[in-house]
């Protein structure tokens, strides 16, 4: 047994993970006590990092047109097809687009292999849809994209505001440390800023639950209300800032009262007036923020008015204080470090950065070969779709990414992939949507096979270390990049053997003339220069800079106030409020993410306990909405908008703003019929950062007349066409660990004939019915095991999934497990319910019955069930179901006396 | 049997009914409290046998032992007076005195009549001295068993309960038999048409034949009078050597009648089982009460609790409840209650495993239960025949075909069926 210290691959705050394994498979992980994100903690997800893995469902032979070649070939198809293309269409007719998936080292070879070869602009990452804003904003304010904080100052802080962030759920770990920093000190001040009110909310002392596209308001009024009750550091102001007169006049120009702000904000002015209270007089704040602020048309507006009250308030550059951007990939800022993003350059220098152009070449160049960087920056992963389907672009290499599902407009997005001539994928999973758009597809290594660095939202690198060789013919993202460029004629620029030596090279680009005289730039990590193979993979978590001046990394930047402006000064940016969002019939659509899983669901839905928590895409909306639509809980409703639909469950929650709706973003053609978010989301960008408004799109709402509903599991999915053919309105699949589960909907009952053909081509075995000849259940049973099982009936479904799924694991089924088959559940089994507590696999019921019988805080209940002891993601919910169940106790008393 | 002895509570009726009388009488010290003798006399050369096991004993499955619940011992110990294989041929109510048909005299001072039931006799043309008989006594069995069965054609008039046994009995000891039934399936006063199609499938499997909506018009005897052949009333010819009467009882109330006492299908007895004669009362298959004759074990034993009681001078009140049918046919269990004719109104749930031949039925009816069948695996039978006597309202989800046993039971409604197995 080996163990092996890597980083998550899963959200910004980059988990330290010790996995044990055998160089085959992995056994167990657990969290890295000696790693700083996160001292051992890991949330659901990263603890099941090991029940993702496995070869089944892996991309593992190269597909040219669709035929499996050899590595070689497929390698040399990506050449020949690509030098064409350049030679008819121009170098700049070929793009790539990455993800923040990625590890530093791939990044870097993209980058320069791209830009700096075959020299096009137009290379952009996911990245653009979740961090894009943040970066121009700290760009605009500081100089450089660069986060002042670290992960310290949300415990050292005394009000920590956090806006648009549904931390407890997508930032796990980090929601755990400010909790465990709360109950340390109860002085500890949390402000939720949010339109949801999310899990996030348990541990706040303050919810404002702003109307979506209130944030501008809210806190240009903040800044308005520093000015008028003493909360400025005008100190602070005049030797290390500027743009303030200009900045707080633009806040001013609308009525800037507390009353008239909350008003404007769909709050309650007592909220507001505490909210401004506290930031004015506590000087350990700390404003975390996160797409909610990022994904809008006035993204990196919405940070830099953030950012003004920080500056305004000198609150930054100190422990427990400043801005703090959390990001959603795991390393969305390595790829920014390398520039990876279109507008960028390398290394953190941009096209304008002076002399950049020409350092960069000078750096790349090899005796033999000079790079012909573009001259300015390419399209962003928006004007990228636009541009395939112009026809400008006609080349185009997809990286560890998902474009058909997580681009805004989806549909849009499908049609420009399909249009373009020439479609690189390079993949792992074959669950991928974008798959069925290549040309060329190439099998990718995953998170266990690979090796290199991840930076996470506080700038650490950590080493993320391979333990797994690759399946099949899959290779690493930097090596096929070298091959190609091989092939193009580059190799001597891209003779690496390993990713060591694209480390070196990379931390030798960042300190390259960054000095006094050429201009300093603020990411500089020359210091970890000159590492050898033994140096990297002994390298121990470390926070950019890195250099001569903090050889040991640097914990948190500007403490000595000196920005990376040419001035040195930090910069407020006048914010223009946003326009009032015009109320009409049309609801407002946010999205995000849930618990359990992750982006496409490539990954997370290879985990049987992480499909558990919510297991169909869903609709959140208002219960008074609801009842005005005539919407049931459960009920499968529709979504559309001139873009696209949506089906989902609908999810009545008291939580959600009226005329507001919530719905994840992970479900894609591979999981649902109509599961994905992008299909209604705009492509209205941030005009700045050009990061897409994923969370304002306009909707309606419908409930699906739905006649008909089954549960079925069958081992595997059926093709999809038969779905179709049987018409079938709605259908999600959720794999198990041996079978496969599928919910299904019709507004016309197909024939049982029909249906029983298609799904398990013929006659069930045994079957039960009521007499309304429509509700049934049936199971198909071979030689004594079992192969299929459907229940028609209405939601909620009340079945236990796991037993069954252990069913189709018996070579035999038990007399009395026939017995119970269409039960869906075993004898002594009441089902589980909506599992609450993923790591420990405890359900909705058993935490009810625990309530009723007296476990009403967490620490009884983690005593009695688990729930709650490894992760701690799901105590928000048990808190809630806990008030929930003291509250009906107060009531019994009440109606008792 | 002298004059002069001390007075007597006399039973007329060895069998299962009088016997569970016994039981009870024994355990309330009835002897003791009452000062009266108890004198049983049975009609039968066995007496207090459970003839319930009469089809496992044509079956081969039980030992012919297992049939009897107390040694002779038993009775000499508790004071009962024994008389068997002597029916009781009179009573004279004038002189409380009974007539047996060896012309013993037997004097009562409380009489019992248990004589219980024979079979009803379909009319078939044609006359067989030799391999006609029925399936009610150990006698029965016992002449069955005397000859070889293997590949003896047999045929077995009814499909009820009786029928069905005495069937599968004959088969498992090698017979070809064939069933011939009047009703459109097996069981039909217990089973809806599914059952009762699921169950014909499970026992035709075995290779018992049926012959459906059919019914015997003629028999033919060889010269020696015996069985040879039937024929059915579509014209076809069956071979039989053996035909097994066992489509429905009759009481056997003549005793009674002749004595004067009021009688419709049986004697006529009140909620305290006391005939028209105060001193007399009338027990399990030969009673008529409130219109009603009983066939099944569960009301009679309600009724043997109830008139022990009344004769050791308790408060006794028979309160007749629909009944449960459970049964055995080698293997095959079967539970059922409500009647299973379709009314209006009526949805049915069913469950289907014709792989093991598993079947369950419930006919909700007004929000309400009204029927219930269950094959093979009747685990479910009793919670849901607590709620239909207990006329819970039930939502009509198929969840009950799975899980009645998980929803709370309606406390008011005792068991009897799992009192007694």
């Amino acid at each position: 047994m080996i163990t092996t210290a890597t980083t998550c691959p899963y959200c910004g705050v980059g988990c330290g993970v010790l996995v044990q394994h055998d160089r085959q498979m992995p056994i167990a992980v657990s969290g890295d006590r000696a790693h700083p994100a996160n001292f051992g903690r890991l949330c659901v997800k990263g603890s099941a990092l090991h029940e993702t893995l496995g070869e089944h469902g892996r991309v593992l032979h190269p597909r040219v047109d669709g035929v499996e070649t050899r590595w070689d070939d497929a390698i040399d198809a990506v050449v020949t097809r690509l030098r064409a293309t350049i030679e008819r269409h121009g170098a700049e007719s070929v793009a790539g687009y990455l993800s923040g998936q990625l590890l530093t080292e791939d990044y870097y070879v993209a980058n320069k292999l791209f830009k700096g070869f075959i020299g096009t602009p137009h290379l952009d990452t996911n990245s653009r849809l979740c961090m894009a804003s943040a970066v121009a904003g700290h760009k605009r304010a500081f100089g450089a994209d660069a986060v002042p904080c670290c992960y310290e100052d949300l415990e050292q802080a005394r009000l920590l505001v956090i806006v648009g962030s549904n931390l407890a759920w997508n930032h796990p770990v980090l929601f755990q440390r400010v909790s465990e920093a709360k109950r340390r000190d109860p002085a500890l001040k949390v402000v939720v800023i949010d339109p949801r009110m999310t899990e996030t909310c348990e541990i706040a002392d303050l919810f404002l639950g702003l109307r979506t596209g209130g944030d501008i308001r809210l806190f240009n009024g903040l800044l308005a209300y520093l000015s008028r009750e003493d909360g400025l550091n005008r100190d602070f102001i005049r030797t290390h800032t500027e743009g303030f007169e200009e900045a707080l006049a633009e806040a001013q120009r609308a009525p800037d009262t507390v009353a008239e702000i909350a008003k404007a904000c769909g709050l309650a002015p007592t909220s507001v007036e505490t909210f401004y209270r506290w930031f004015a007089r506590e000087p350990r704040v700390v404003t975390l923020f996160s797409q909610g602020t990022n994904q809008s048309d006035r993204g990196t507006d919405r940070v830099n008015a953030i950012i003004n009250c920080h500056l305004a308030g000198g609150r930054i550059g100190y422990p427990g204080a400043g801005p703090f951007s959390i990001t959603g990939q795991p390393n969305a800022m390595g790829g920014r470090e390398v520039g990876g993003l279109a507008n960028q350059l390398a290394a953190h220098m941009d096209y304008h950065t002076p002399g950049a152009l020409e350092r960069v070449t000078r750096f790349w160049a090899t005796p033999a070969l000079t790079p012909r960087l573009p001259s300015a920056p390419g399209h962003k992963a928006v004007a990228l779709i636009e541009a395939l389907e112009r026809g400008e672009i006609q080349a185009l290499w997809v990286m560890a990414t998902n474009p058909a599902v997580s681009l805004p407009d989806s549909q849009r997005v499908r049609r420009a992939l399909e249009r373009c001539p020439l479609v690189i994928v390079s993949e792992a999973m074959e669950s991928a949507d974008t798959l069925a758009y290549a040309d060329i597809v190439l099998p990718a290594s995953s998170w266990a096979e690979k090796d290199g660095t991840v930076t996470n939202s506080e700038r650490r690198i950590s080493r993320q270390r391979g333990m797994l060789p690759p399946p099949g013919e899959a290779r690493h993202d930097w090596q096929a990049l070298c091959e190609v460029a091989a092939g193009l004629g580059y190799g001597d620029a891209f003779d690496y053997q390993a990713p060591w030596q694209i480390f070196d090279e990379h931390a030798r680009l960042s300190g390259f003339e960054n000095d006094d005289t050429h201009g300093r730039r603020l990411f500089d990590i020359s210091a970890l220069a000159g590492l050898d193979a033994a140096g990297y993979d002994a390298l121990a978590p470390i926070q950019w800079p890195v250099n001569a001046r903090a050889p040991h990394g640097t914990s948190r930047l500007f403490e000595d106030a000196r920005f990376a402006t040419p001035n040195h000064r930090a910069r407020l940016v006048p914010i223009v409020d946003e326009a009032d969002t015009a109320a009409d019939r049309d609801f407002i659509l946010n999205t995000g993410r849930i618990r359990d899983q992750w982006h496409t669901m490539t990954r997370t839905a290879r985990s049987t306990r992480l499909n558990r928590h919510r297991a169909e895409p869903f609709v959140e909306l208002h219960p008074d909405d609801a009842a005005a639509l005539k919407i049931r809980q459960d009920a499968l409703v529709r979504l559309d908008n001139p873009r696209g639909s949506f089906l989902g469950r609908a999810r009545l929650m008291p939580g959600q703003r009226r005329g507001e709706l919530f719905v994840p973003i992970h479900w894609n053609h591979h999981f649902t019929t109509a599961g994905l978010a992008s299909a209604l989301t705009e492509r209205r960008c941030d005009p700045i950062s050009g990061q897409p408004a994923s969370k304002s799109a306009r909707v309606r709402i419908m409930a699906l007349p739905t006649r008909w509903e089954a549960s079925v599991l069958l081992e595997r999915m059926p093709q999809r066409n038969r779905l179709a053919a049987l018409g079938i309105d709605y259908w999600t699949q959720t794999p198990l660990r041996r079978c496969v589960r599928l919910q299904l909907a019709a507004s016309v009952a197909p024939t049982r004939e029909a249906l029983f053909e298609a799904l398990f081509g013929g006659e069930p075995t045994l079957w039960s019915e009521p007499s309304d000849g429509i509700h049934f259940r049936a199971a198909w049973l071979e030689a004594g095991r079992l192969r299929g099982w459907l229940r028609v009936a209405p939601a909620p479904f009340e079945f236990d999934d796991d037993w069954l799924d252990l069913r189709f694991a018996d070579a035999s089924l038990e007399l009395d497990a026939r017995r119970r088959l269409l039960a869906g559940r075993g004898l002594d089994e009441r089902p589980q319910g909506r599992i609450i507590c993923s790591c420990h696999q405890v359900g909705q019921r058993p935490i009810q019955c625990a309530l009723e019988e007296g476990c009403l805080d967490i620490e009884a209940l983690g005593q009695r069930l688990r729930c709650g002891t490894q992760c701690g993601s799901c105590i928000p919910e048990l808190k809630r179901m806990i008030g929930q169940a003291n509250h009906a106790r107060e009531a019994d008393i009440s109606d008792a006396g | 049997m002298g004059m002069n002895e001390r007075p007597a509570l006399v039973i007329i009726g060895g069998g299962m009914a009088g016997q569970r009388l016994l039981e009870a009488l024994v355990a309330k010290g009835f002897q003791a409290r009452t000062g009266l003798r108890i004198v049983l006399i049975g009609a039968e050369p066995a007496v207090g046998y459970n003839r319930i096991l009469l089809s496992p004993l044509l079956a081969g499955e039980v030992e012919r032992d297992a049939l009897w619940g107390r040694p002779a011992e038993w009775y000499r110990a508790e004071g009962i007076e024994l008389h068997r294989g002597d029916p009781v041929v009179a009573i004279d109510r004038s002189r409380r005195r009974l007539t047996t048909a060896s012309g013993a005299g037997v004097n009562y001072h409380r009489l019992v009549i248990a004589t219980g039931s024979r079979t009803r006799r379909v009319r078939v043309l044609g006359d067989a001295r030799e391999g006609v008989s029925e399936f009610r006594t150990l006698g029965d069995v016992d002449a069955l068993l005397e000859d070889d069965l293997v590949d003896l054609p047999v045929c077995v008039v009814g499909a009820g309960l009786l029928g069905l046994e005495a069937a599968e009995g004959l088969r498992q000891r090698g017979a070809r038999v064939t069933v011939v039934h009047r009703g459109a399936w097996p069981m039909n006063r217990q089973l809806d048409a599914e059952g009762g199609r699921q169950l014909a499938a499970r026992l035709a499997s075995r290779g018992l034949a049926f012959e459906l909506e059919r019914t015997l018009a003629e028999m033919r005897a060889d010269r020696g009078g015996r069985l040879q052949a039937l024929k059915l009333d579509d014209g076809r010819w069956l071979e039989a050597q053996r035909l097994i009467h066992a489509a429905g009882i009759e009481a056997n109330f003549e005793l009674g009648r002749d004595a004067g006492l009021e009688c419709g299908q049986g004697i006529c007895v009140d909620d305290r089982l006391v005939s028209s004669d105060p001193l007399i009362h009338a027990l399990g298959e030969c009673c008529e009460h409130r219109g009603a004759t009983f066939g099944l074990v569960e009301p009679i034993w309600a009724q043997v609790e109830v008139l022990a009681a009344v004769l050791c001078g308790e408060p006794g009140c028979f309160e007749p409840l629909p009944s449960a049918t459970r049964l055995k046919i080698s293997g095959i269990a079967l539970y059922a209650f409500g009647d299973p004719c379709p009314c209006a109104g009526d949805r049915w749930l069913r469950y289907f495993d014709p792989g093991s031949g598993d079947y369950r039925a419930l006919c909700l009816n007004g929000g309400v239960i009204r029927a219930g069948n269950l094959i093979n695996d009747t685990r479910l039978g009793p919670a849901w025949y607590h709620h239909f006597l207990a006329r819970t309202p039930v939502e009509p989800g198929d969840d009950w075909l799975f899980d009645a046993a998980s929803i709370a039971r309606p406390s008011q409604h005792q068991d009897p069926i799992e009192e007694i197995a």
